[in-house]
């Protein structure tokens, strides 16, 4: 029996921190965790922390369609060297994952991948906002989560009559997500409207449109008794409209992008599409609005909206570009660099947190504790690096954060006991 | 100056510098032959992705009477229609042998593309990118307000109509303010851009109000597709609000000038007759238009522009010569 054991790390995870040695049996789960543990294998984990593996609600994994942006492999190999080992794709993949069909096949191409992927699916047929898509057949599946992210459900009675259906599938604790835009309000536009649209003469789209859609699932949450979780929410009022809701008792959470608290839409003066993204990047205000709602717990969980695009996609105008940028490698690193937040908020955000609304909380974010599967990522939260594309796992280029130094590195990534991740080196 | 991309790149004291070299251009143009050898073995090509007439013609007699060579891509019968990427065609043209491109396209920022994706290698010169900056424009146009009235400082000009999709008001803002003129935005709150923060101007939805201050009267073309974005009611509407009509034009001060981009809508943003009015000075635009983007190539392309450009005395060698 081979066992592995990861040595001199401090463990932090929803319960606590403590300085102990992790021991994982061969059946993949944690055999034990306390002082001057051994194994037949050793992975030093001397000046780092060992957390619960990293979960992300909300990754662009292109397949299938656009393969030569991202397939799930590419990207689950991307996410393991980021410390996930739980990433949930998004539906607007072409076509878009909103039958079982295409459920099954995105979960096919996950099982061999180094990371455990999972699969939302899509509220309306082809994510076109006409007809509810059939939910329960892709519950049955195991699908959790449905949105029709890339564009939020305009169609106010579709929208309630979606989340009353939701409330009735077996019992499961079924989340709809939502993408919030107002199309009539953004329609057209291709950056945060205000200062820089203005100046740069890029049509804009207002903070607004984000917040119509946001004000009306609060209301259609307290109408309807269902779950809401709101995606990538990027404006001050945004924010603070889920801060009252929640306060006020409403069952609804919601995350925010690394993208949102660490770049603003001043970045766009550049004119490079690299820095196009939807929700766009907003103000300084803004910045600072998701900064303290992910401090203060208004904001539930940071996600990546991992968007790859090929180079020639975004080798276009502006406006021509599509809207999107990489995250799953960066996302640990700019939140250990950017956020003024203690390492177990900052991992109880990117881990266990995310893994609770998911509904994966059985298996990922779980604490380290003899028996639970060994979903771990050993990071060096003082160890510096340089973003270099060129370098990344993803199919596609467009990190916004090149040349960048960041702090806090993944150095291993353990999905189910198998080191996938050793030294920042991904093993297959 | 590698490129000219922007007013807002540009400092008063390169404004002046232009001002200055197109009076040389000026007198080059009332010549009888009015050609000069300037950047003869210079090579221009024009990349136009939107339809223009009078920027691409007046461009084509600038580089024509600069003795450079000149060639049209016209992207509705290139490769472009074939799935071309904007980057492929620039890098194209510029294996071909280019000295630079003239670009318009209905994309703001695609100058700055080009320029990033040709590694400055070629110059780039925006003619107009968008609703963002249209430089030649404001070049000429605050040339033709310096030429009537000797100079901007201490003006009042008043841009009317349509800002909020105005190339041409970006970069007019910039330049008049920059040359010390005060500037007054009139329009509908539904024309104006969604933020004005950090513009140097002051904004009013009254036409009437603002007409006997003003120095100069710049009216911009009122667009018929603005009423399905339900911005104005109506073309009737907003002419009886906002348009320079011959009743109106009384208003204005006797010395005050009427200007125009082109191409003019009679009838809507101005009237036939405030149009032919002596105070209205839009042909002499378009005039200066030529002058101006002569003045423009040759600092990009000519030989020893840079000195030029740092001397106060502007005298062009190359013009002594005239091509027979």
């Amino acid at each position: 029996m081979a066992t592995i054991v990861l040595k001199g790390g401090r463990v932090i995870d929803s319960t606590g921190e403590r300085t102990a040695d992790v021991v994982i049996a061969d059946d993949g789960r944690i055999a034990a965790v306390g002082p001057d543990l051994s194994g037949d294998r050793i992975l030093d984990a001397g000046g780092c922390v060992v957390s619960p593996g990293l979960v992300d609600l909300h990754s662009h994994l292109r397949q299938p369609g656009q393969e030569e942006a991202e397939t799930v492999e590419t990207g689950a190999r991307g996410a393991a060297l980021g410390g996930y080992t739980c990433i949930l794709a998004m539906p607007n993949t072409i076509p878009a994952i909103d039958h079982a069909g295409l459920v099954r096949e995105v979960l096919e191409l996950g099982r061999t991948a180094p990371c455990d992927v999972r699969t939302s699916g899509a509220i309306t047929v082809g994510r076109a906002g006409e007809q509810l898509a059939p939910l329960g057949e892709m519950a049955e599946l195991g699908v959790r989560f449905f949105t029709d992210d890339g564009a939020g459900v305009a169609d106010t009675r579709l929208m309630r009559r979606a989340m009353e259906y939701a409330g009735g599938l077996a019992g499961q604790s079924v989340v709809l997500a939502q993408h919030c835009e107002d199309p009539a309000l953004a329609g057209g536009g291709h950056m945060h409207e205000g200062e820089w649209s203005s100046r740069l003469g890029i049509p804009g789209q207002p903070a607004e449109a984000e917040e119509l859609m946001v004000m009306r699932d609060l209301a259609l949450a307290r109408l309807t008794g269902t779950r809401v979780h709101f995606q990538h929410l990027s404006t001050a009022g945004s924010i603070a409209m889920v801060r009252a809701a929640k306060a006020s008792g409403l069952a609804v959470t919601c995350e925010a992008t690394t993208h949102h608290f660490t770049l603003t839409h001043a970045e766009c003066a550049s004119y490079d599409p690299v820095f196009k993204v939807n929700p766009p990047l907003r103000t300084d205000v803004d910045v600072a609005a998701v900064r303290a709602g992910l401090a203060d717990g208004a904001i539930d969980c940071i996600a990546t909206d991992h968007a790859p695009h090929t180079q020639e996609a975004k080798e276009a105008a502006f406006d021509q570009a599509p809207p999107g940028m990489l995250g799953l490698q960066t996302a640990l690193a700019l939140a250990i660099t950017e956020l003024e937040l203690p390492l177990a908020e900052v991992l109880a955000l990117l881990s266990w947190q995310p893994a609770r609304i998911l509904g994966v909380d059985d298996e990922h974010g779980i604490p380290i504790a003899k028996g639970n599967p060994a979903n771990l990522t050993v990071i060096d939260p003082a160890a510096t690096w340089v973003v270099d594309p060129a370098a990344m796992a993803s199919r596609s280029r467009n990190t916004p954060y090149a040349g960048r130094t960041l702090t806090g590195q993944v150095r291993h990534t353990l999905l189910f006991g198998e080191p996938v991740v050793i030294d920042g080196q991904a093993q297959r | 100056m590698k490129h000219l991309l922007s007013i807002a790149e540009l400092t008063r004291a390169d404004i002046e510098q232009v001002h200055k070299l197109t009076d040389s251009f000026a007198e080059v143009s009332r010549r009888s032959i009015p050609k000069v050898p300037a950047l003869r073995g210079k090579n221009v090509v024009w990349l136009f992705y939107e339809d223009s007439t009078r920027t691409r013609l007046s461009f084509e007699q600038a580089a024509k009477r600069l003795s450079a060579d000149t060639m049209t891509f016209s992207v509705g019968s290139s490769s472009v229609k074939k799935g071309e990427s904007l980057r492929d065609t620039v890098l194209t043209i510029e294996a071909m042998g280019v000295d630079a491109i003239v670009v318009r396209h209905a994309s703001a920022g695609v100058p700055w593309q080009i320029a990033t994706w040709l590694d400055d290698r070629v110059s780039v010169v925006n003619a107009g990118d968008g609703w963002h900056e249209h430089p030649t424009q404001a070049l000429l146009d605050s040339y033709t307000i310096r030429e009537e009235r000797g100079s901007l400082d201490g003006m009042h000009i008043g841009i009317v109509g349509d800002i909020k999709h105005s190339r041409v008001a970006r970069s007019d803002v910039l330049a008049y303010t920059m040359l010390g003129a005060q500037v007054t935005l009139i329009a509908p709150p539904t024309l104006l851009p969604p933020s004005l923060e950090g513009w140097p101007v002051q904004v009013s939805h009254d036409l009437d109000a603002v007409l006997p201050t003003l120095d100069v009267a710049y009216l911009l073309r009122m667009q018929q597709e603005r009423m399905t974005e339900y911005l104005v009611p109506s073309l009737r509407e907003y002419t009886a609000r906002y348009g320079l009509t011959l009743r109106r034009v009384d208003a204005l001060r006797d010395d005050a000038l009427v200007m125009h981009p082109g191409p003019m809508n009679r009838g809507v943003e101005i009237s036939a007759e405030v149009a032919d009015l002596p105070r209205s000075v839009i042909i002499d635009q378009v005039r200066n238009g030529v002058a101006t983007r002569m003045a423009v190539l040759y600092l990009l392309l000519g030989q020893g522009a840079d000195r030029v450009l740092d001397s106060d005395d502007i005298t062009v060698p190359e013009l002594q010569e005239v091509v027979g």
